[in-house]
């Protein structure tokens, strides 16, 4: 059920501030902590970065902050160019990669705040395990009742290999999952864009032989009906793919073989 | 809050708006039902600028959930998903409903 204000124990409160002394070119990250070990409320810690020695992308500022400043400071990263999806959080307001994001595009003091409306592990690492068991209980994986051809692998012609296009590329950062209304408010029985976006990547595929059984399982006033093209998920992707249309797709679906 | 998330919020809105106006409309027709008297009273209240005011929220919660209830139509028949496309079509929903709003007015005036 919605919920407009947070808890009292969740209230961010002003925080620590680390000053770049002797730095010409500053620029300031306020950036959210939480420390599940202290029974202290959330906090916002403000570090300032001298840009002239620092790289250009966000997620390079957090690694400054890291190795040179505070080593407490805790986030997900791992490849730091967009294909691996673990620094997914929300930046200037947005939620996006903070590989892919330039310290450039920001104005002003740059917030930094773990992707919204997840429980917190601490710091910017959120809670992610309600959307894996959302995505888990779509099956994102191939299902066939047919033997494979005895020569080689199921054939797609490359038309209905383009069907595909725009749903591959996903990798799963969830910035469109926790950047969606309905997910906030029905996240517990809604399975949000990212999940719906996986679902219709298995529904679209020619060589998928449970499409049937997709559709019955999508077919639900929670699951799948609680979009409602609010476009959230389609603005934020990092990767500029397009949730909402696919969840249409899925729609379609269902509503052509009523008819 | 990025505008095509407005609009869907504004959607909602005016869908419960018109829930509650709905019973309003039922109280008119049920005063003229009732007799003269109590028509007469129901013309007077909502022909008080108070009134008047409401209607003319309620005349453009309508138009509004009518062409963005368009827009959803199109949404189902898989068109208009791109950015560019969604903000377009809900700037042309905000553009039809002041216009059918005014428009209203004139003639019902």
């Amino acid at each position: 059920m919605v919920e407009f204000a947070l808890p009292p124990n969740s209230r961010v409160q002003p925080g620590k501030v680390y000053k770049a002394a002797g730095a010409k070119n500053v620029k300031v990250f306020k950036i959210y902590r939480y420390d599940p070990d202290s029974n202290a409320n959330p906090r916002l810690d403000s570090y300032e970065i001298d840009l002239d020695a620092c790289g250009p992308m966000v997620l390079d500022a957090l690694l400054k902050i890291k190795n040179e400043i505070d080593s407490t400071l805790t986030f997900r990263r791992s490849c730091r160019e967009g294909i691996c999806g673990s620094c997914a959080m929300n930046i200037d307001g947005t939620n996006t990669l903070a590989c892919l994001k330039p310290i450039e595009d920001i104005k002003g003091d740059a917030a930094i705040y773990p992707l919204p409306h997840m429980p917190v592990v601490k710091d910017l690492i959120p809670d992610l395990t309600l959307p894996y068991a959302q995505l888990a209980s779509i099956k994102p994986w191939m299902q066939t009742q047919t033997a494979p051809p005895p020569d080689g692998e199921r054939l797609q012609s490359p038309e209905e290999r383009e069907k595909l296009d725009g749903l591959w590329e996903c990798i799963l950062c969830f910035c469109c999952q926790t950047s969606c209304p309905s997910y906030w408010w029905n996240g517990d029985r809604y399975l949000g864009p990212s999940v719906l976006l996986q679902a219709a990547r298995w529904i679209l595929d020619s060589r998928d032989e449970m499409t049937g059984e997709r559709l019955d399982d999508l077919e639900d006033p929670f699951k799948l009906y609680r979009c409602h093209t609010i476009m959230n998920c389609t603005k934020t992707c990092p990767k500029g793919l397009n949730p909402a249309k696919a969840i249409g797709a899925i729609k379609e679906k269902i509503m052509e073989r009523r008819v | 809050m990025p505008f095509t998330a407005i609009l869907s919020i504004t959607h909602r809105a005016t869908g419960v708006a018109l829930a509650v106006g709905t019973v309003v409309l039922a109280y008119w027709l049920a005063s003229a039902a009732y007799g003269p008297a109590a028509y007469g009273h129901a013309q007077a209240v909502l022909g008080s600028w108070l009134g008047k005011l409401a209607l003319f929220g309620w005349t453009g919660a309508l138009f509004y959930h009518l062409c963005n209830g368009i827009r959803h139509l199109f949404w189902d028949k898989g068109r208009g998903y791109g950015i560019a496309e969604a903000d377009k079509s809900g700037r042309m929903v905000v553009g039809a409903t002041a216009a059918l709003t005014v428009l209203a007015w004139i003639i019902g005036l």
